[in-house]
């Protein structure tokens, strides 16, 4: 590992400093992934700024029923929040979803939501990545793919993003807020992530010093949400696909409707689709298969992984009816 | 690549650590994880470097009482914390129950997961203590029952390569009760 300088300024605004002065700078948040990635040589920052300390450790109630997250809340404690647990089952489900005990007790929900790729590729310095190294080729695309993206990406990078949290707050409409040299400003979490295009370095739209300080959850009307993941092992693993689904039943009908695929693309994948084709529609199961079977809309599957597309339509249609027969 | 690697200089940084009730002061490279410092230079050999890389669990220790691992935390990064390993567990009164249980129920084969395995259960009892749920837990606003699924799924990040996982959940069942 490069040698390193280590700071941990108790304000906002000198971290921002910090990291804006030193252009080989990140911030820290748990570092499970960041000190991985430097233990393989994939990342070398001259300068951490560790801001796991920084007074963004809470979650708090909005008025309007909504909550704010904490930047550096812990995945485990957002996972034991009652205020999730009871009005937002699709997020706790996809906080106990995340890695393992220990993982969840380290990992910090901005830091969730930025950890990078588990392409085997990106984390092999000894095989080209473009993600890695503009240019260099991707492996991916003609190579091992089995566990990657089958829409969104680009021909320079065929890589998912393997956030669990993403995804849940994707489907919960969910505001990232952030701090930047040129002051406060909020992301629709979808939009905080980037296509991968012909430059797949930067995974999402943040710049150098730009710092995530919290998660915006707006007030949902809809009792009913779930988080759904399919892994190649019961636990502690990176989905192969998941879906976040959170909807709203009366009278047999659909009223709301909101759902989004994780290990499909290089970003949280929202099903706006099968969205549309539920809204006011009768809560069957042959309703349910029916709108996803529009969905992965676009998908290009590669070489071998076009069973991703019936397992996540399958992964949809089973989750949707379980929710609209149980209520929960 | 090698030069860029010597070229850049090695900084150090000053930290406090209270390890098993022990109080140090000491200067650590800012590299260091806490597994490499207590097992280098504080001479707690306990924890283990399996995969170094989050992934087997054997480094587990406890920070402020929080089960992490130790092959991914950066020792500055932890300046001022108590840490407990698996040496710390034992009390005055010999070792502790879910030692007496591994021990009894012959939880241990070759027992290099051990020391991870017994920090990760001290966690959970205290964790399902604490109300916190699972992926298994069947309702989310009910407080957790550790039955023999919720110990596996919330021992998840602890692998044991010679399968002894049977026998583990047992013995953490048995204290459990």
């Amino acid at each position: 590992m490069r040698p390193f300088d280590y700071e941990r300024p108790w304000n906002i605004d000198a971290a921002l400093a910090t990291v804006r002065d030193t252009p080989g700078a990140m911030y820290l948040g748990g570092g499970t992934n960041l000190i991985d990635l430097m233990r393989l040589g994939v990342l070398a920052p001259e300068l951490l700024v560790d801001v796991s300390r920084l007074p963004f450790d809470r979650i708090e109630e909005t008025g309007d029923g909504g909550l704010v997250i904490g930047a550096a809340v812990r995945t485990a404690d957002l996972a034991t929040h009652l205020g999730v647990r009871r009005r937002y089952p699709v997020l706790a489900q996809a906080a106990l979803s995340v890695g393992s005990g220990q993982i969840r007790n380290m990992g910090t929900v901005a830091g969730n939501l930025l950890q990078r790729t588990r392409c085997a590729y990106f984390s092999d310095i000894s095989k080209p990545c473009n993600k890695r190294e503009p240019g260099s080729g991707c492996p991916a695309m003609e190579g091992v793919h089995r566990n990657l993206a089958i829409v969104g990406y680009s021909p320079s990078c065929v890589a998912t993003h393997p956030s669990d949290l993403a995804v849940a707050l994707a489907a919960l409409d969910a505001v990232v807020r952030v701090e930047g040299a040129a002051g406060p400003r909020r992301l629709p979490i979808t939009g905080l992530y980037r296509d991968p295009g012909d430059d797949p370095r930067r995974d999402t739209v943040l710049e150098h010093a730009d710092l995530i300080t919290g998660i915006e959850v707006p007030p949902t009307g809809a009792e009913r949400s779930r988080y759904r993941k399919v892994c190649d092992r019961t636990s502690f693993a990176f989905a192969v696909v998941s879906v976040a689904v959170v909807l709203e039943v009366t009278g047999g009908v659909v009223r709301e409707c909101r759902v989004a695929f994780g290990g499909v693309a290089p970003k949280p994948w929202r099903a706006e689709r099968a969205e549309e084709a539920l809204y006011g529609a009768d809560a069957t199961e042959e309703n349910f298969a029916r709108a996803a079977r529009t969905e992965p809309a676009g998908a290009r599957p590669l070489r071998d992984n076009a069973y991703k597309v019936p397992l996540v339509r399958n992964l949809l249609t089973r989750t949707l009816t379980e929710l609209a027969t149980e209520g929960r | 690549m090698t030069d860029e690697l010597h070229s850049a200089r090695v900084r150090t940084r000053t930290v406090r650590l209270t390890v098993n009730g022990v109080p140090h002061h000491i200067r650590v490279d800012t590299r260091a994880t806490l597994l490499d410092t207590l097992r280098e230079r504080l001479g707690l050999t306990g924890a283990k470097k399996g995969c170094d890389h989050g992934e087997c669990g054997t480094c587990t220790v406890l920070v402020g009482g929080r089960r992490v691992y130790s092959c991914l935390t950066l020792t500055v990064a932890v300046d001022g914390a108590e840490v407990t390993t698996v040496e710390g567990l034992a009390g005055d009164g010999g070792p502790h129950p879910l030692q007496r249980a591994f021990v009894e129920h012959r939880a241990v084969q070759c027992g290099y997961c051990a020391p991870g395995q017994l920090c990760a259960a001290v966690a959970v009892l205290a964790e399902a203590e604490a109300g916190m749920p699972s992926a298994v837990t069947p309702d989310l606003s009910a407080p957790p029952a550790l039955d023999p699924a919720e110990i596996r799924e919330r021992m998840s990040g602890n692998l044991c390569r010679c399968g002894c996982y049977g026998r583990i959940a047992v013995a953490i069942a048995e204290v459990a009760r």
